[in-house]
């Protein structure tokens, strides 16, 4: 056993460095501070000798550099003659796309599954359990290439439209085409737009120049453009949302001093719907339709084959741990509580929504957060169905022309860092005030 | 008065219960059509099974077992279509076992029994203790017998340990505590460094016993998913203890560098450590080391897996009621004593759930390791039609690793549940 | 905690510890292994068969190399890289030379600090699309979806003649030829780009290979060869001197059926110095006089090597072109043996 420690009034000894319980904590901390920085030391050490031998010393210049790659799904102006930067900010955005549409769908299908699981049906509760076991228990790399495979095996090409007697047709009233490319959906036009304003414009380049006096800029201008028609969009429906509310709180006070509701849907519709459906035909808004022309379909919005197969895949297999989040949410709320809310006289409906589901929240959520970080990051095996994401872009093609390994592998992981970290944050201050509610 | 009464002298039989809620009727109207919303999902399940099977089993089942070739397949088949088996026939050893010599395919499989063994008495209770000793010598015999060699290397790496704790003896009884501690760190790590490679070859060299060295990059298929699953997790258990109490501490700067570690790993995808492994790690090395792909990748994997684990036993120590912690103080043991007797065996144990569950998720990530270039089940796949022959298939042999990847954890994840509500029950 | 035996177990089993430093040929010889890199899979030019035995034109070009220096073909370690870690295989020392059909240009070269030492295969850029589609220029693909291989130069070669022609494309990337031939069979694609002869290998593989051709624009020089490590010029010189052997022997009507009876000496000065019984060059290259005997019965000479693999008779059945000996019209030309 280890001696007692001096009296305090004895001098300092270098032994009390180590058996003095005051200043031990301390002696420990700067010794695991120096192991830390003498690794970190040898690291780096060790990266700048290979370096020096390679010839090939950290410089991220290259990122200034024209890129030479087409990028397929762009959500900015991209082109080949773009540098690598830019090339890298199209897979951040593509990466941030599909990770936001997975989680959206994966929360969905997970609560439908988790609740159906539950279902007294015994033939959709074993199928759902089917489901949740297959896909939670096969690597979700293989669900991507497999939905790929699906996707460009079992659908029609475009080619199949050709013809005066096709094998396959646009569903829809010939609005949306379905093809192994893809699935083409009409996209929003307008006739009369305000055009749009490029955001950091660099005014000495040739893309801002106009071409004539008043004349719309040219698309490349700017470090990305906002779209003018979309902000009055976003402001009119703002603004016509804010007055039903104020309507709807009118009617809420009159009720509250005489009693009386008065009817006001038709009112409150109508200050929502009635400028934004005028908004829209000023702009001259119309749908642009994909139609088959040359190649491929043209016109109308591309959700290439390479995103679905990739939403598909990790929406399932993320809903498949999601449904059994959910479930396991729901049961670890005591019957009791059920009980309790049906002898107060509430309703099956309202007993879960007004009891059940806010307990179950507290229970769900921060598993949810861990699912939703998991979705993001195993957004990058997009590379394996070559969807353009942050991997595909930055840390697969950029680091193949230029080499330049470090540098892309180590900004590919601060960047992945930065999202997660930024999902986690926000998902935790939501849990933080579900949980201040609750208590 | 009345003299009649009446008096029932014979109960009567109990009804049936009506048809339409006894047999199979009744199941099929209690379970399936309860109300209108539940016959219209099962009627819509109904069709989906029918359809899913009829476009499945017709393909599914085709007299393709032999089949030497596509070519050959597209013949048996006919214009009707049909899976072709006959890849799987030819290639299910290499996606087994990648391409370790087929003379030795018994220590690979030797290997994995053993894990069994090894495992049992940690994960059953029923099992006799003294198997123990047997887990303890487990580490060393594993690599031993996958990648071959002299019998004296694990030999003389476990020696290692022998030599610590036998220092450790020594300084103890001389200097005390402390000093045996450094002593014992300090001591099997020269030995590692400078000793062991030379006494193993000497020892090689005066008494030659051994087993033929495989390479690492023979190895491939489901063997390669199961030592860096195996291998990673393994490793990442100590680590991840050390990580979890670093991170519980009250010392800033250790509490801080553990967070800091785990949050930075748990924050990238796997695939990016991936490329660290592949492109990276040599260049953080000193000039001139250079190890092999495999062991670069279980490098990674073993952070990755650590920081999940960290996780997994804070969990675990934060399940533990407060008392135990008080009591362990109370009775005077110092934090290690107590974390080693009292502390980790309960934390330990009620975290056995979630490390199968992270040894689940690992396993299955190490399909990843098909992006870098190893040859795993599905970076088999892709060499396999690469081969003229076989160019162009592919439902038979995603179906066929898809199946295989769902039997190891589809059982490891009902494991996990049945040790989970066995645990639970202990708890009441 | 007993687990962490495993770090000393491991470090000691699967430690190679190569250093990679010295001399790359010394290396070799030490090791008695060569640790060649090649493709995950690329018809005819490298795949492992059910035996797990690495085939293909450029494994050939490896085990020719092996059997030069080491005196066996067999005794050769390949290891399998994709378009993103080939590079970094090489540079790390983790293999010793890159036999991956990996195209020959200024940066690599230069900046990447690799050094090519000859071509194996002089390739270029096509394009396949279905005949049904009834192009017959790719300047006509204006707008069509292309597949294509990612990373390699492929993308690169695709933007530049797009742009220069001023037309549009929608690209898919793909990462392997796999993949790339199912979505052009399932008309996911319009047309497969990447270099003619993986064009010519996987239209072999097609159920009817006549309902595809390959357009006639070659929109890029490919020049594919093996590579090595910048500065180790020793080795360097055994790699490419084992190449021109196999070239040279096919010009001097040396095969692997008259190989033995020439290596009795001959009336021809070049044929007795590439087989070890005239002068001293062997030595030179740090080998034994044998060398090239044994590089050129590995396999065959380039020729024989050639039509094995992916020569009209395969199935991949790719003519000789401008792999054909100079003599012939094509550009093999090995320097002479002197």
């Amino acid at each position: 056993m280890t001696e007692l420690a001096d009296p305090p009034k004895e001098s300092f000894r270098l032994g009390m460095l180590i058996y003095d319980t005051r200043y031990r904590s301390l002696t420990i901390q700067v010794v695991a501070l120096i192991g830390f920085l003498v690794l970190v030391g040898w690291l780096i050490n060790n990266t700048a000798n290979n370096l020096a031998t390679l010839g090939k010393p950290i410089n991220f210049s290259f990122l200034n550099d024209t890129a030479g790659y087409d990028i397929n799904q762009r959500l900015l102006d991209y082109n080949s003659q773009s540098t690598h930067w830019r090339a890298a900010v199209m897979g951040l955005l593509n990466t941030l796309l599909v990770a936001f549409l997975g989680c959206v769908t994966a929360t969905i299908i997970g609560i439908v599954v988790g609740v159906l699981r539950l279902s007294n049906n015994w033939l959709v509760a074993r199928l759902m359990t089917i489901y949740v076991e297959t896909f939670r228990n096969v690597p979700v790399l293989l669900w991507i290439v497999f939905s790929m495979a699906l996707l460009i095996e079992t659908l029609p090409s475009p080619r199949d439209f050709r013809g005066d007697d096709p094998a396959a047709s646009m569903v829809l009233f010939d609005s949306v085409a379905i093809t192994n490319r893809g699935i083409y959906i009409p996209e929003p036009l307008f006739s009369r737009g305000f055009g749009d304003i490029p955001v950091f414009p660099d005014r000495s380049s040739e893309a801002c120049v106009a071409p004539e006096p008043g004349a719309l800029l040219n698309d490349s201008c700017g470090l990305f453009q906002i779209s003018l028609n979309l902000i009055a969009i976003l402001a009119v429906t703002g603004a016509g949302l804010w007055g039903s509310r104020r309507i709807r709180r009118r009617a809420d006070r009159i009720q509250a001093e005489t009693g009386d509701r008065p009817t006001t849907w038709y009112l409150r519709l109508g200050v929502a719907l009635v400028p934004l459906v005028g908004l829209l035909w000023a702009l001259g808004f119309h749908l642009g339709l994909p139609e088959l022309k040359g190649f491929n379909f043209v016109g109308g919005t591309h959700l290439r084959n390479s995103l679905i197969a990739l939403w598909f895949a990790l929406s399932l297999y993320t809903a498949s741990f999601i449904a059994e989040i959910v479930r396991g949410g729901i049961l670890a709320i005591s019957k009791g509580q059920t009980e309790a809310a049906a002898a107060l006289g509430l309703r099956p409906k309202r007993i879960m929504n007004l009891v059940i589901l806010p307990q179950a929240l507290r229970i769900i959520i921060p598993p949810l957060i861990s699912q939703y970080l998991n979705l993001t990051k195993n957004s990058s095996l997009a590379i394996a169905v070559g969807y353009m994401d942050l991997t595909g872009t930055l840390m697969g093609i950029t680091l193949n022309q230029s080499g330049r390994e470090l540098e892309a592998v180590l900004l590919g992981m601060l960047i992945y860092l930065g999202i997660s970290l930024s999902i986690s944050g926000v998902m935790n201050w939501y849990n933080n005030r579900v949980k201040l509610v609750e208590r | 008065m009345h003299k009649t009464q009446f008096v029932r002298t014979q109960m009567l039989e109990p009804e049936e219960p009506p048809v339409s809620s006894r047999g199979m009727v009744g199941w099929l109207h209690a379970n399936l059509f309860s109300n209108a919303f539940n016959a219209v999902l099962s009627l819509l399940s109904l069709a989906a099974i029918y359809w899913i099977l009829s476009q499945v089993l017709p393909w599914m089942f085709s007299p393709t077992w032999y089949g030497t070739s596509l070519e050959n397949c597209r013949e048996i088949n006919g214009p009707a279509g049909g899976a072709c088996w006959g890849v799987i026939r030819e290639r299910w050893l290499q996606l087994l076992f990648g391409f370790y010599p087929s003379e030795l395919y018994w220590r690979p499989i030797a290997t994995f029994l053993l894990l069994a063994v090894a495992l049992a008495p940690v994960l059953f209770t029923s099992v006799p203790r003294k198997l123990m000793y047997f887990t303890a010598v487990y580490p060393f015999l594993m690599p031993w017998l996958l990648w071959g060699g002299s019998i004296w290397n694990p030999i003389v790496a476990a020696m290692g340990f022998a030599l610590g704790y036998g220092v450790y003896r020594v300084i103890y009884d001389h200097f005390g505590n402390l000093a045996a501690s450094i002593g014992a760190l300090v001591a099997p790590v020269l030995w590692w460094l400078f000793l062991a490679a030379p006494a193993s070859s000497l020892l090689q060299g005066v008494i030659p016993l051994g087993i033929e060295p495989v390479q690492s990059r023979l190895f491939g298929g489901f063997m390669l998913s199961l030592t860096i699953g195996v291998v990673g997790i393994a490793l990442s258990l100590p680590l991840g203890i050390l990580l979890a109490l670093g991170r519980q501490s009250d010392l800033l700067i250790v509490r801080s560098l553990s967070v800091g570690f785990i949050e930075f790993i748990r924050g990238v995808p796997l695939i990016t450590l991936l490329f660290v492994a592949s492109t990276l790690l040599n260049i953080f090395m000193p000039p001139g080391t250079n190890f092999d792909i495999i062991l670069r990748v279980i490098i990674m994997v073993t952070l990755f897996a650590a920081a999940y684990m960290a996780e997994v036993i804070r969990g675990g120590l934060a399940a533990l009621p407060r008392g135990q912690y008080e009591a362990a103080d109370a009775l005077g043991l110092d934090f290690w004593l107590a974390q080693r007797l009292v502390i980790m065996p309960q934390a330990l144990k009620i975290s056995i759930p979630g490390i199968v569950s992270t040894f689940i998720g690992m396993f299955k990530d190490t399909t990843l390791v098909s992006i870098i270039g190893l040859l795993d089940p599905l970076g088999l796949l892709r060499s396999i039609r690469a081969d003229a022959n076989w160019n162009g298939i592919v439902w038979e042999l995603y179906g066929f690793v898809a199946l295989l990847f769902f039997i190891a954890c589809f059982s490891m994840s009902r494991y996990s549940l049945y040790l989970e509500r066995k645990l639970r029950t202990g708890h009441q | 905690m007993k687990k962490s035996v495993f770090v000393g177990a491991l470090a000691l089993a699967g430690l190679s510890a190569g250093v990679a430093a010295a001399g790359t040929l010394d290396d070799v010889k030490a090791r008695g292994k060569l640790n060649c890199g090649t493709n995950t899979g690329l018809v005819g030019f490298a795949a492992p068969d059910a035996n797990g035995e690495w085939k293909g034109f450029d494994v050939a070009v490896c085990r020719a190399l092996a059997a030069a220096v080491l005196g066996d073909a067999m005794a050769v370690e390949f290891v399998p890289t994709t378009g993103k870690t080939r590079f970094t295989a090489l540079a790390s020392g983790e293999i010793d030379v890159l036999a991956r059909n990996t195209t020959w240009t200024f940066t690599r070269d230069v900046d990447l600090k690799f050094d090519f030492v000859g071509v194996n295969y002089y390739d270029g850029q096509g394009f396949m699309v279905p005949k049904s589609l009834g192009v017959s220029s790719a300047k006509e693909l204006d707008g069509a979806t292309i597949c294509i291989q990612t990373g390699t130069t492929t993308e690169l070669n695709l933007a530049d003649f797009f742009r220069k022609n001023n037309i549009s494309y929608e690209p898919v990337p793909v990462e392997t030829d796999n993949e790339a031939q199912q979505q052009y069979l399932a008309g996911a694609c319009d047309a497969y780009t990447t270099d003619a002869s993986g064009l010519a290998a996987v239209r072999a593989t097609f159920e009817n290979p006549q309902d595809q051709i390959l357009l006639p624009e070659i929109i890029s020089k490919e020049p594919l060869g093996p590579l090595v490590r910048h500065g180790d010029n020793e080795w360097g010189d055994v790699v490419r001197w084992t190449l021109f052997a196999l070239v040279a022997a096919e010009e001097l009507g040396i095969t692997s059926a008259n190989i033995e009876e020439l290596s009795n000496g001959t009336d021809n000065p070049e044929i007795n110095r590439i087989l070890g019984t005239e002068g001293s060059l062997g030595e030179m290259l740090g080998l034994d006089p044998l060398w090239a005997k044994r590089a050129i019965s590995a396999g065959g000479n380039y020729g024989e090597l050639f039509e094995k693999n992916i020569g009209v008779n395969t199935p991949i059945g790719l003519a000789r072109g401008l792999n054909a000996q100079w003599t012939e019209g094509g550009l093999q030309y090995a320097p002479p043996f002197r």
